[in-house]
């Protein structure tokens, strides 16, 4: 089946634009592998993401990406059986080196989940919650300040604020996600892991929350889990394949969707079997 | 073709007979299903309402109670000789005196000792107790002379509320003619008024008949198996022969004897007219004439005897129906109030001396062994002390070990131990328990630590039932916690929070409800427990009101079953007082726990 | 190539090839019948192919239509995006291409009642084999997903636009000599012109097909053998 002419044309490459300068690495994952008790969930997983753009996690159920994203905020470590072996540097610094407090790493790494999980509080409350218990703000000005800005950046204010103190499992599915994503920016994080964010939403919700997503790559180093091919393509710009618990093959978005090297990345975004 | 065949084409599947028919049949269990779900439900409310009609309808009886309004004369003398006012001379004073003197001026014509005795007890104990409280708080009512509420004895207040039967008028169409006007006397009168009374007395007689009858009968019996016995001895057995014609001649003797009373009374009985006692084991008669009330002894066509109660004003003939004669429905053996008694009550009653009121005795006095004294504010407050350690120990030790096992113990071998047994130890027996407090905590604790007799205090109380209900704590507010989405958990790790943080101001608030839901049914449990406070000595009887969980104490449970074992007719009323204020306590603790649920609710 | 796990999204591809091989086929015969009308000076014939055309167009709408379809319901991705995409291209080649042959057949109408100067026909001839066997070998790369053949097809187009470039000086000399004979060798010169032409969409189609099967184009170096566009025959 190999038909490669010049092979030298078909090596993936990060896609430098002349004058751009080469992007920052924010999290650098070196032989990463998850064991849940006897069962490996990941293995050597090595993975450059840069910074300020938006890297897409996809794969079929169980190929280990969402394990992997989880290891960037050690919420494996909630799990007892999981052990987690290898680096991720966030920032150039291990987070599981001994020394790493676990609360501040989730407050520089924050997480949207697959079903918007708002506490069940008011709108407030649920934005103040992570500054609050970090200590992040001085008074009740700062908070409010800090509350409004993250529903700006949230894109969600100007829905909402009439009503603060209504309770946020009362919203829409999609503003209930963004709600989420608001509650993650309010404690300043550097990386945002999003796990099948818009999963639970409908299409218009999502591609609100896809725009929201565009927006934030300014600021903020994004990495979101999906299973939609097309969400995928629409808002990352790097894309990573994960099959089996093995990162088969990450690249340019653009590259990957139409013209990706292994046949089971191939396979899996052109849905044959295999 | 086999294909064809076989397989029918897909429209006729569900359109044929055949299809009705299965689908007719599986409506037909669906019917059959709701039908036998509805009858059990019917069956569960039909026992529920019987029941709480049954307690209530006897409860209902021990929410009244009997006073007698009377003058009472405090005089000085009998108090306060020296006016001191001191309350520890008025302690002393000879309340019960003036209570005997103001029954003796109410009903003169009760004399001679058993008479008065039996005046006496138409007052309770309670009546001169009553009396000492208010002039103790109140000195300045001696010396007075003003109507008193005296509290009426058990006896008095359920004939007064007609617990004990009631009083019926009978006809009488002949004049009467009184001969005496005291002690015992006679009455005559014409037309054979007294027939009726004769005739009930000869129809017990019959009955008494019927009976020796029958014992003579039980004795042909004897005989005929002794003499069945001495058919099958051998001619060598003399002595054996000897014994059981002996027995049989016994038998005889008794049968005949039996034999002869019935024939006799029964000869009374079927013989006309004549002169019959009125047993006091017959409802008792009575006859009212010129002011006087007589009690029937005996009984002929036209002439009672019997003792006067009431003396009479005069011997003069009375007209048809202008006297009375009066059955009172039950008999005096069957009844502690006397029919002299109910002659004095009704007379009181008649002269509006006697008052029916709402008995507020019964939720604010404690334990007595007077059942017209006995309430349950004793037990009920002890219960309260109980609760109130058996939750302040179970509530948070119980809510703390399910958030450890649900949130953090590891899940090893020791931890499923442990969960295992706690699951086990919740289907313990309560006297378990019982025999636990008594060895650990009134021996070791009380004993050894406190160095003070714990036994059948609120503390012991508690402390045991607090080690019964934990188990229903720790597995209701583990479920509770369990029941909480993971989402919550992650969502508050996922900005940071600490795993204590995380628990604290997510997981448990929202399992709250569910905790609070778990701990009153474990309350509940515990209130209603009797097992194991009897082994730690809750049972003895308590008359003070507890003041704090190191004094001894009863609980409601308890006080239940103990008045459920007297004999007097009004602890059975107050038994089910008693039931129902345990189901207002339990109402009243569901009810707190609501309200918190709510509150907890609103908050999201 | 493994099956799609919807197999009518399997099978609609499978209607694209056999979409493109039938109108390959059509282009194919048209450019055959069209030189043989021109050599044969048979005006039936031409117009038969002429007739043809209207086919192919009808193919091309068809599988335009289907494209868009499938790009609206099935979001291609990958290699199935780029065959769509190769689809819609070599179906817009095919299409030029019996555009092109049924303008050959429409000049061999036109110069029917001429007598053929053979010689100057056998370089025709020579094209036309060369432009059929170029469209055949593209085709079957097509067929085959063969980037290997596609690229040596890619490479013959050299050798039609070689014999294009003595066609035309060919046809420059007759006029010159005979200017009674510009007309028709117009005519031809036209027909040959579109035979090159038929050429650089069979390139195109090769080229097409290495994307497809490759993911990347091929660099833009092709050796190039048309000459004719800076040709200037000096009359002596």
């Amino acid at each position: 089946m190999d038909q490669r002419v010049d092979t030298s044309l078909l090596e993936p490459q990060r896609v430098v634009l002349p004058g751009e300068a080469a992007p920052e690495t924010e999290v650098a994952a070196r032989g990463v592998s998850v064991h849940y008790g006897a069962k490996q969930a990941l293995f050597d997983v090595d993975l450059d993401v840069p910074k300020n753009s938006v890297m897409s996690l996809i794969g079929p159920s169980g190929c280990g990406k969402s394990t992997f994203l989880r290891c960037i905020n050690r919420m494996n470590d909630v799990i007892d059986i999981a052990r987690v072996s290898g680096r991720i540097e966030l920032e150039g610094k291990n987070i599981y080196d001994a020394d790493l407090d676990v609360v501040e790493l989730r407050a520089r790494v924050g997480m949207v989940f697959q079903k918007p999980n708002p506490f069940p509080k008011s709108i407030y409350e649920n934005i103040a919650y992570g500054p609050r218990i970090h200590g992040i703000t001085a008074s009740k000005a700062d908070l409010d300040a800090l509350v409004e800005d993250s529903l700006r950046r949230a894109g969600l204010f100007d829905e909402v604020k009439d009503r603060l103190q209504e309770p946020g499992t009362g919203l829409s599915g999609g503003q209930q996600q963004r709600l989420c994503i608001a509650r993650a920016i309010a404690t300043r994080p550097d990386v945002i892991l999003m796990d099948e964010p818009c999963s639970a939403l409908d299409p218009i919700a999502t591609a609100i929350v896809e725009e929201l997503i565009d927006e934030l790559r300014a600021n903020y180093t994004i990495m979101i889990v999906t299973h939609s091919m097309q969400q995928a393509a629409r808002v990352s710009q790097r894309t990573a394949f994960f099959h089996l618990g093995y990162l088969v093959e990450e690249g340019d978005t653009n590259r990957i969707f139409t013209n990706p090297t292994d046949p089971r990345t191939q396979d899996y975004i052109t849905g044959r079997t295999g | 073709m086999a294909d064809t065949a076989t397989i029918a084409a897909p429209d006729s599947i569900h359109t044929s007979d055949a299809a009705h028919r299965r689908l007719k049949r599986r409506y037909a269990f669906e019917t059959r299903f709701k039908v036998f779900g509805i009858a059990a439900i019917t069956l569960a409310i039909l026992a529920l309402v019987s029941l709480l009609w049954t307690v209530f309808s006897n409860a209902f009886g021990a929410l009244y109670q009997t006073n007698l309004v009377l003058p009472v004369s405090l005089s000085a003398e009998r108090i306060d000789p020296g006016a001191t006012n001191d309350p520890s001379v008025i302690r002393r004073g000879d309340f019960e005196g003036a209570v005997k003197e103001a029954l003796r001026t109410a009903l003169p014509a009760a004399s001679g000792r058993r008479e008065r005795r039996e005046l006496y007890g138409l007052v309770s104990d309670g009546a001169a107790l009553d009396l000492r409280e208010l002039a103790m708080a109140n000195p300045s009512v001696i010396g007075s002379k003003e109507p008193r509420v005296l509290l009426a004895s058990d006896d008095a207040n359920l004939w007064i509320k007609g617990y004990l039967g009631s009083i019926e008028t009978l006809p009488t169409d002949g004049r009467a003619t009184p001969i005496g006007t005291t002690g015992s006397i006679e009455i005559v009168a014409e037309a054979n008024v007294f027939q009726p009374l004769l005739t009930v007395v000869k129809e017990s007689l019959l009955k008494k008949a019927a009976a020796f009858e029958r014992q003579a009968m039980l004795q042909q019996r004897g005989v005929s198996y002794f003499e069945n016995l001495l058919s099958q001895l051998g001619d060598d057995a003399s002595e054996q022969r000897a014994d059981y014609e002996r027995q049989i001649t016994g038998y005889k003797n008794r049968e005949a004897s039996f034999t002869e009373k019935a024939d006799a009374i029964r000869k009374r009985a079927e013989a006309p007219g004549g002169r019959e006692a009125v047993d006091s084991d017959l409802s008792s008669f009575l006859v009212r004439i010129n002011g006087g009330v007589v009690k029937v002894r005996e009984v002929s066509a036209d002439t009672v005897r019997g003792d006067v109660i009431l003396p009479l004003a005069s011997e003069a003939p009375v007209a048809a129906n202008a006297w009375q004669l009066q059955r009172i429905t039950s008999s005096e053996v069957s009844r502690k109030v006397s029919d002299r008694q109910i002659v004095w009550l009704e007379e009181l009653r008649k002269s509006g001396n006697v008052s029916v009121d709402f008995n507020t005795r019964l939720f604010t006095s404690s334990n007595s062994r007077e059942s017209e004294l006995a309430g349950v504010w004793g037990a009920a407050v002890g219960s309260f002390w109980t609760m109130l350690v058996t939750f302040c120990l179970a509530f948070p030790i119980g809510v703390m070990a399910a958030i450890y096992l649900e949130e953090f113990a590891p899940k090893n071998a020791i931890t499923s131990f442990i969960e295992v047994n706690i699951n086990n130890l919740a289907a313990v027996p309560s006297i378990v328990f019982g025999l636990l407090g008594l060895a650990v905590v009134i021996e070791f604790f009380g004993e050894d630590i406190f160095n003070q007799d714990l036994r059948s205090t609120a503390l012991a109380g508690g402390i045991v039932l607090a080690l019964m209900t934990l188990p229903t704590i720790i597995i209701a507010a583990r479920a509770a916690i369990k029941a909480v989405p993971p989402s919550i958990r992650e969502a508050a790790l996922g900005v940071g929070a600490s795993k204590v943080q995380a628990v604290s101001h997510h997981v448990l608030p929202l399992a709250m409800p569910g905790i609070l839901t778990g701990t009153i049914i474990g309350m509940a449990q515990a209130l209603g427990e009797t097992a194991p406070l009897l082994m730690i000595g809750m049972f003895a009887f308590i008359k003070d009101v507890p003041t704090g969980v190191m004094d001894d104490a009863t609980a409601l449970p308890v006080q239940v079953y103990q008045w459920s074992d007297f004999p007097e007719r009004l602890f059975e009323m107050k038994t089910a007082a008693a039931i129902v204020v345990l189901l207002l306590f339990l109402i009243t603790m569901n009810a707190i726990a609501v309200l918190l649920r709510r509150r907890f609710e609103r908050k999201w | 190539m493994q099956d799609h796990i919807v197999s009518a999204y399997s099978a609609e591809l499978e209607l694209l090839d056999t979409k493109i091989a039938t109108m390959g086929g059509l282009a194919e015969q048209m450019l055959g019948r069209s030189f043989e009308a021109l050599e044969r000076r048979d005006p039936d014939l031409a117009a038969s192919v002429v007739e043809r055309d209207q086919d192919i167009d009808d193919l091309q709408t068809e599988l335009e239509e289907q494209v868009v379809q499938m790009i609206a319901r099935r979001q291609p991705m990958a290699n199935d995006l780029r065959q769509i995409m190769a689809a819609t291209k070599i179906a817009g080649d095919l299409e030029r291409s019996g555009d092109l042959a049924k303008n050959i057949a429409k000049r061999a109408a036109a110069i029917a009642d001429q007598s053929p100067p053979m010689p100057l026909i056998s370089g025709l001839r020579r094209m036309s084999e060369l432009a059929m066997r170029q469209l055949k070998d593209v085709l079957d790369a097509y067929a085959e997903r063969d980037a290997h053949s596609a690229v040596a097809a890619w490479r013959n187009d050299e050798q039609i636009d070689a014999t294009y470039n003595s066609v035309f000086r060919e046809l420059l000399t007759y006029m010159m000599e005979d200017p009674r004979t510009i007309g028709m060798c117009t005519h031809l010169l036209f027909a040959a012109k579109n035979l090159e032409r038929v050429g650089d969409h069979a390139t195109n189609i090769a080229e097409t097909i290495h994307f497809l099967v490759i993911g990347d184009p091929l660099p833009n170096d092709r050796p190039k053998g048309d000459t004719t566009s800076t040709t200037l025959i000096r009359h002596s």
